[in-house]
């Protein structure tokens, strides 16, 4: 069991969350930062990479052991402290039963893993622990005082204690993208990745919206019957900017996708802060 | 059929503009098993193929080419839903001047035309419902409510529906059912399943 003392902004349940559904009007959810997720339950030694861990928006969390657990945190490099001492990231830290765990502010990044060993146990929902923002399905965000329970001690023994990951890019971040399906409702499709933007304070786990610059979009364009969405795609709302679609995208939408973010780069568009500057490159 | 890009993880299949052929193609890349494949997200005019990373998308779009597709209409229905309605809905007078049919016409037209789940979307539980009554086609109220009650059926476009939860809307609403579009604690928590057809009966 682990009591959470302080939830900060936002501290979610996510694992990799429940594909397949979108034919019933269910997106797939699950970590914003897939990549980051993996790697915290790797380093546990969680059987499944998978397993579900705490996803905390800008620090601000702290959480009591109620037993002795295993963790690692991954993603924003939030200073963290057992009982007060200094520990570190993408590193193995023993929280003994009592121990509590805090997060400051995160220099870089976004959104901090905590991942458990054994894995957080809530129960699932449509296959899924992951909390979905847009559609309400999943366990309610975390809030002061939850307990939440831990899955039982994997098999397999932690066989590294540390992991030489690079923190996210506090600075201008590249994103790649490829040329979407409908890259011809915008005048200029290459305009994407020549103009300068800035993700926007109107960003959450639904997609991320890009400020500093418009596409116009092409006259009689702008809006189709309702297409399929996949996270990472870059949809063309009639103003112009442009939106990055991340974990809890809608199923459907009726705005022209212009271009699609690689896979592998849709979890670094998860880890960018507002006001930091954004490149595509097509 | 076209296939658009779409990212390095997913394809886009576009049909020549049918809900029917949606249909089908769903069914049959669902029956199909694609490589690689995690969701299938049908809408109204194409197929979203939504892979893992790393899938071959060279592999996946033969697959694709080598589907063998059957019309939705010789296919079987997923099972038929009944859905009661009382026609009361705020809009009907509109639907009525949109139409040029009386209100026991609309319900006539309605309820006489057996729909077909296309897609889903919007909202956990929402079907897109197509293949009923061409009369019934009316766009989408100019202004759209900001709070719609659960279980209100509405129109618009080619499509019906009904909306599982409150939510904010800007279909033509004609009535409303106690049915239970969206429920957790069943299996499968969603009345309407993908390709099913339904049914209106007046309550």
């Amino acid at each position: 069991m682990i009591e959470i003392l302080d939830t900060g902004r936002q501290a979610l349940v996510q694992d990799l969350g429940r594909p397949g559904l979108a034919a019933i009007g269910v997106g797939r959810s699950g970590a914003a930062d897939r990549s980051s997720l993996c790697l915290g339950n790797r380093l546990v030694a969680n059987d499944d990479e998978g397993a579900a861990g705490i996803e905390i928006l800008l620090g601000g969390f702290a959480a009591r052991a109620a037993k002795d657990l295993l963790i690692a945190l991954t993603g924003a490099p939030a200073p963290a402290t057992v009982d007060g001492l200094p520990v570190g990231h993408h590193a193995l830290v023993r929280l003994r039963r009592g121990q509590e765990l805090r997060l400051g502010p995160p220099p870089c990044g976004l959104r901090t893993y905590l991942c458990v060993r054994g894995g957080i146990a809530v129960p699932r929902v449509l296959g899924s622990r992951s909390t979905d923002v847009l559609s309400g399905i999943g366990p309610e965000p975390l809030e002061k005082g939850a307990e939440l329970p831990v899955g039982p001690e994997p098999a397999a023994y932690p066989v590294i204690d540390f992991a030489p990951v690079a923190p996210p890019p506090g600075g201008p971040v590249i994103l790649r993208a490829i040329s979407g399906p409908h890259a011809e409702h915008a005048v200029d499709p290459e305009a994407l990745a020549t103009a300068r933007w800035v993700a926007s304070g109107r960003s959450d786990r639904v997609g991320m919206r890009l400020e500093g610059a418009t596409l116009e979009v092409a006259e009689g364009a702008g809006s189709l019957p309702s297409e399929g969405l996949a996270r990472g795609a870059i949809q063309l709302p009639p103003g112009g900017e442009p939106v990055v679609f991340l974990a809890d995208h809608p199923v459907t939408g009726g705005y022209p996708v212009i271009a699609v973010l690689r896979d592998a780069d849709v979890d670094r568009a998860a880890q960018i802060r507002p006001g930091q500057p954004v490149r595509i490159r097509l | 059929m076209r296939v658009l890009p779409y990212g390095d993880a997913a394809l886009l299949l576009e049909t020549e503009g049918v809900t029917a052929e949606v249909v089908a193609l769903a069914d049959a890349c669902r029956a199909a098993e694609l490589p690689g494949v995690l969701d299938v997200v049908p809408a109204a005019r194409t197929v979203l193929l939504v892979a893992a990373p790393r899938t071959d998308l060279a592999r996946l779009r033969a697959a694709v080419d080598a589907l063998e597709i059957r019309p939705a209409e010789e296919g079987a229905p997923a099972g038929t839903v009944e859905i009661p309605v009382v026609y009361d809905g705020p809009d009907l007078d509109d639907v009525a001047r949109l139409t040029g049919l009386d209100r026991p016409g609309i319900v006539a037209a309605h309820t006489g035309t057996p729909w077909r789940v296309a897609f889903g979307g919007f909202a956990p539980g929402f079907a897109y419902l197509s293949g009923g009554d061409p009369r019934l086609q009316v766009s989408r109220r100019e202004e759209a409510r900001t709070k719609v009650p659960a279980g209100s059926v509405g129109l618009a476009g080619e499509f019906s529906g009904v909306y599982p939860r409150s939510s904010p809307g800007g279909w033509q609403l004609i009535g409303r059912t106690d049915a239970q579009l969206w429920d957790l604690d069943r299996d499968p928590p969603a009345l309407l399943q993908p390709g099913a057809e339904v049914r209106f009966v007046e309550a």
